[in-house]
């Protein structure tokens, strides 16, 4: 792309999605999840993508991000907006500390075991939540009702949903421009040679996660809102569900590239939604299905198609004589 | 943990829990010789393990719903669950057999989800038993229970750890399958069909997951959704015993059974699952930190 059209393009999404609930009002909860998918993707795609290290168990961070800001809405007696604001902080907060405390055991695992101790974190922790009466135990937890009018409620929180998603894909851009992704690269590719050559490994590993962590944090408290109901093992730490979602999304739209994981979400969703409308009671087989399908027929992913489809698009050089 | 002082107040309840978790361990055991066998021979961990479990139960249960007893459910288990696994590796495992760990694991969860999910739709979510009809025993004035269902569990987990050892050390086909667990390539270049090795692998693991849930759906209940802890319960043993030993498979399924039972009996049941998983994260740490001591990894 060249220069001027790069900012265009931005403009123009940024326009589309802040008129979004104006032009589709009917589907706003719907559009309201896809910025939380883009959030799952996006972070999934810190550790899976760029640094190689698959979790299973991301979705631990979102349950103790959404807990974390039920408790403040309903102990600290602050207001609706302040209240659900401090409780994002808190959240947010709250998964980072998650993150440190537990990086430094996790995050010396490698490889499967890696994938296989977040699976286990991420089951342990719904588990816990279902017995912890403190709370909600089993039968989970109420938010606060919202204040507003009669639709409000659906705008406002499309609208936080948007402005957490922007964050995320800003602070990961600005992220990935610098020395940090040939960090976390280079961990990816050998980690024992980045450590060799000097890297700080468990540093970055750490600082990787919590990243992670912070943006699932911070859109826990929107979803377990805008649900409305939070459920340890369906909303809140749903391994089976948002936990292997995330890495699908992520899968589907090209491991370790910035926009994949945003295009991934996306399609993701809308065949989700799909799914949800044409094939109820069945959806969650051809979900089970399409996993397969999609780690077994299409590891590359869309943008990884695209770019062996078209790569003089994304700056490499083609060799005319050697087609 | 209020539950501690009842243990030494009344010490023969302390005899109740280890045989109760001596007996369910030998089930646990039974699965994770078949995860041992496809890890150590394929290379791919089964996440589906435990929907294998799950759908072994629903034989045995629907065979007593047909007036036969669930004992016989434990072969049909068995032969239904190997072709069921043949067929899985014929559709899907085979495509992911030779890429990296990642991929199957995925392709696996993937598998387990859809596998749970059709139970549901097509058995419903209702939880079921199948009554074995079998008694109990009451040692010491009725102070310890031991069901006679259990006891069998246990000599069944037994005899078949026996007989894989047998069939692993003697047969022909388990000869192959040992060759091509130590190198598949050599082994192909020897004539062995690594390509129906593989296969018979998965539909013995298959098969062994078929008994296993045989004997959990008498001794306890099943539901679409009991996989995933029998899942956890058999990479933790196959990771604390290593993947080419059946003896120490034994071992660690009966000691972790053991663990749970106290550990359900001192947290409370209902952060038994919680314990089964912690305990999941708790060893691998364990694991890393031992090894990382000598500069190795696990890998």
């Amino acid at each position: 792309m060249s220069a001027y059209r790069k900012p265009l393009f931005y403009l123009a999404l940024l326009a589309l999605a802040l008129a979004a609930p104006y032009l589709a009002p009917a589907i706003r909860t719907q559009m309201s999840f896809l910025w939380v998918m883009i959030v799952f993707a996006l972070t999934w795609d810190v550790l899976g993508g760029q640094m190689g290290y698959n979790s299973f168990g991301n979705v631990l961070f979102f349950g103790v991000g959404m807990y974390t800001c039920a408790m403040v809405q309903q102990h600290a007696g602050l207001g609706y907006y302040p209240g659900l604001f401090v409780g994002m902080a808190a959240g947010g907060a709250m998964s980072v500390g998650f993150a440190v405390a537990l990086g430094w055991g996790i995050l010396g695992l490698r490889g499967h075991y890696f994938a296989i101790g977040t699976l286990g974190l991420g089951i342990a922790a719904a588990e816990f939540a279902g017995g912890w009466d403190y709370i909600g135990a089993g039968s989970g937890l109420v938010t606060p009702l919202y204040p507003g009018v009669v639709g409000a409620r659906e705008t406002f929180f499309y609208y936080l949903c948007f402005a957490v998603a922007a964050a995320t894909f800003l602070t990961l851009r600005w992220v990935y421009a610098g020395r940090f992704r040939l960090a976390i690269n280079a961990i990816r590719d050998d980690e024992d040679k980045a450590e060799a050559m000097g890297l700080h490994t468990t540093l970055y590993k750490t600082v990787a996660w919590s990243i992670a962590a912070l943006f699932l944090g911070l859109i826990g408290p929107v979803a377990g809102n805008l649900i409305g109901f939070i459920d340890p093992r369906d909303v809140a730490f749903a391994s089976s569900s948002y936990g292997v979602w995330m890495l699908l999304m992520a899968i589907l739209g090209g491991k370790g590239t910035l926009w994949g994981p945003v295009v991934g979400a996306a399609v993701f969703h809308i065949t989700q939604e799909l799914f949800w409308t044409y094939l109820l009671g069945w959806q969650r087989v051809a979900l089970g299905l399409l996993i397969m399908l999609i780690v077994v027929f299409f590891p590359m992913g869309i943008m990884g198609w695209a770019r062996e489809r078209w790569p003089e698009r994304f700056g490499q050089r083609v060799d005319e004589g050697a087609k | 943990m209020e539950n501690l002082h009842i243990l030494f107040d009344a010490p023969i309840l302390s005899l109740q829990l280890l045989i109760d978790g001596l007996l369910i361990g030998a089930i646990f055991a039974l699965v994770a010789y078949g995860m041992a066998l496809v890890w150590g021979v394929m290379n791919i961990i089964n996440i589906a393990q435990g929907e294998f479990v799950m759908l072994g139960g629903y034989v045995a249960y629907f065979l007593s719903l047909y007036g036969i007893h669930p004992i016989w459910g434990i072969p049909a288990a068995a032969v239904l669950m190997f072709v069921l696994g043949w067929v899985i590796y014929r559709l899907i495992i085979f495509r992911v057999v030779d890429r990296d760990l990642f991929t199957s694991i995925l392709a696996t969860f993937g598998l387990g989800i859809l596998l749970q999910q059709l139970a549901n739709e097509l058995f419903g979510a209702d939880v079921h038993t199948a009554h074995s009809g079998l008694k109990t025993w009451f040692l010491f004035d009725g102070m310890v229970t031991v069901a006679q269902i259990k006891v069998l569990a246990f000599v069944i987990a037994l005899v078949i750890g026996g007989i894989l050892l047998w069939f692993l050390k003697r047969a022909r086909l388990g000869q192959a399958i040992r060759a091509t667990a130590q190198n598949a390539r050599a082994a192909r270049i020897m004539g062995v069909d690594t390509d129906r090795v593989y296969a018979m692998t998965f539909g013995l693991n298959a098969a062994l997951c078929g008994a296993a849930g045989a004997l959990v759906a008498m001794i306890w209940i099943i539901q679409p959704y009991l996989g995933l802890p029998f899942t956890a319960r058999s990479f933790m043993i196959v990771v604390v015993a290593g993947v080419g030993n059946v003896g120490a498979v034994f071992v660690a399924g009966v000691a972790l059974g053991v663990a749970e039972e106290f550990a359900g009996f001192l947290l409370g049941a209902q952060f038994q699952t919680a314990f089964v998983f912690a305990l999941l994260v708790l060893i691998l740490v364990w694991r890393r930190i031992r090894l990382s001591r000598q500069r190795k990894y696990l890998i």
